[in-house]
């Protein structure tokens, strides 16, 4: 089946079978490999990506359901040298170690901050606000403080 | 090769199931695509994904219709679910997490009708009813007729799921939903259940009472039902309790014992009928 998708910005085809995972098919037909593998099963949130404007697991989207729509993955999340708000946060505050996790982690919180989904919380509720919206990235190295401690960064220097 | 179809509206999705009956139906796909590459590829599918005809949420009189397309994002967001319907709403916000709510769809939890489907004692509690339609025609399914089995629902062949339609509960009736699992995200359910309780000052006048996870479907407790009626509040807890333990057989999984499956079955349902 032909697929054609806007993709980070640009119109993109290809040739796949339609029942083939998203992910596979960025990581191997479009050779972008900045998203990541974890589980296969919805649980780690190291395949998230932005389809039509919703964080989603690629892991668990067959490609036949992305003709038409609109794709971003980690690559397109800067804009040329200049990082989004959440890459910056999460260098600045450490936020990330092995580093496996991270693109998951950056598409995620993107989507949060770029939606304003912490907008108006004071700094505590903010902060379980972040721990429940990105309950499912799973992180195995940094213990989640510095991810959360680089969102609200990234959250506060979004909104100012 | 899989044969993909987007239908354009109902219509043509309902020819193709009556025409397909090995084709796969696909909402936003997070039961079906769960370890994909280890599983057979279908013979087709039927991608339902943002079909308009499934997405909707109408607030009707006495009524509120949600299309099974809708997702459980927003179905938490809805501000008539929300207010009206508050187990749903509950529900949504703990099925899995971010990412699932996002595509994750009613129609996909009622067609997978699991034992630990979070949606499905909250249908059953509000005594929601299912419509489903073929080239046949639309017919309409009290929930609480829905599950036949371990996953087996009365859905036909050449059927699709196109909504719940959820009563309304009036004003001097109290709703909660409660789910328990590991960790509030992400996890799959030990014990959830919900109850719709319909009160004359503090006195049970009936309940509606649903649990999940303790039976091979979700599962009415009409046991506890008859128990509480006429009941005050507090007392009927304690009745409730009582009820449960002869009305359930719960399972020993991977993910807990029956007994502690019991024991928690019972303070939920105890905690439904406390006071305030
Ligand atoms: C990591 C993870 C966590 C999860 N956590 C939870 C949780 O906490 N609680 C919970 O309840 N579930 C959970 N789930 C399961 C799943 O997300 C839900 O059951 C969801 O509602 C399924 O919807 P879907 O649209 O993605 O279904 P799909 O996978 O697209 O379809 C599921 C089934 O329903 C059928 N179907 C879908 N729509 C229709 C229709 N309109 N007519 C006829 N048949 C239809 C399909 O044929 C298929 O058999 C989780 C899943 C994952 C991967
Ligand atoms: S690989 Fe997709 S969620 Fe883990
Ligand atoms: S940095 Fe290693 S898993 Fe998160």
């Amino acid at each position: 089946m032909n697929v054609t998708l806007e993709l980070n910005g640009e119109t993109r085809e290809v040739e796949v079978t339609p029942w083939k995972r998203l992910l596979d098919v960025l990581r191997e037909d479009l050779r972008l490999t900045g998203t990541k593998e974890g589980c296969g099963e919805g649980e780690c949130g190291a395949c998230t990506v932005i389809l039509d404007g919703e964080a989603v697991n690629s892991c668990l989207v067959a490609i036949g359901q992305c003709h038409g729509r609109q794709l971003t993955t980690v690559e397109g999340l800067a804009h040329g040298e200049v990082l989004h708000a959440v890459q910056r946060a999460l260098v600045a505050c450490g936020g990330a170690q092995c580093g496996i996790c991270t693109p998951g982690i950056a598409m995620c919180a993107s989507h949060v901050v770029d939606r304003g989904l912490l907008a108006g919380a004071d700094d505590v509720t903010a902060r379980a606000k972040v721990r429940e919206l990105l309950a499912g990235n799973i992180c195995r190295c940094t213990g989640y403080q510095l991810i959360v401690d680089a969102i609200i960064v990234a959250a506060r220097e979004v909104t100012r | 090769m899989t044969t993909y179809l987007r239908p354009r509206d109902l219509d043509e999705g309902l020819h193709a199931r009556a025409e397909h009956a090995d084709w796969t139906v696909l909402a936003g796909g997070t039961d079906l695509l769960v370890n994909a590459n280890h599983r057979a590829a279908p013979v087709g599918m039927i991608d339902l994904w943002r079909l308009a005809d499934l997405c909707f949420v109408r607030v009707e009189k006495t009524s509120v219709a949600i299309g099974a397309g809708t997702t459980w994002t927003e179905v938490e967001r809805h501000p008539a679910i929300r207010a009206k319907l508050a187990p749903l709403a509950l529900a949504a916000r703990e099925i899995g997490a971010l990412q699932i709510q996002a595509r994750g769809t009613l129609g996909g939890n009622v067609g997978t009708s699991s034992p630990v489907g979070d949606s499905l004692p909250a249908l059953l509690a509000l005594d929601a009813e299912l419509e489903v339609a073929s080239v046949r025609g639309h017919r309409r399914v009290p929930y609480r007729e829905w599950c036949t089995g371990y996953r087996t629902t009365h859905l036909a062949a050449d059927e699709l799921i196109i909504a719940a339609h959820v009563p309304v509960p009036d004003a001097t009736t109290r709703t909660s939903w409660r789910k328990v699992g590991t960790r509030r995200a992400q996890s799959i359910s030990k014990v959830m259940g919900a109850a719709a309780i319909t009160l004359d000052g503090d006195v049970v006048v009936s309940a509606r009472v649903a649990l999940g996870a303790i039976a091979n479907r979700p599962i009415r407790i009409t046991a506890v039902e008859d128990a509480v009626r006429g009941q005050r509040l507090g007392v009927a807890g304690d009745a409730a309790r009582a009820a449960l333990r002869g009305a359930i057989q719960p399972i020993d999984d991977v993910r807990s014992t029956a007994t502690y499956r019991r024991e928690v079955a019972e303070n939920l349902v105890a905690r439904f009928f406390s006071v305030s």
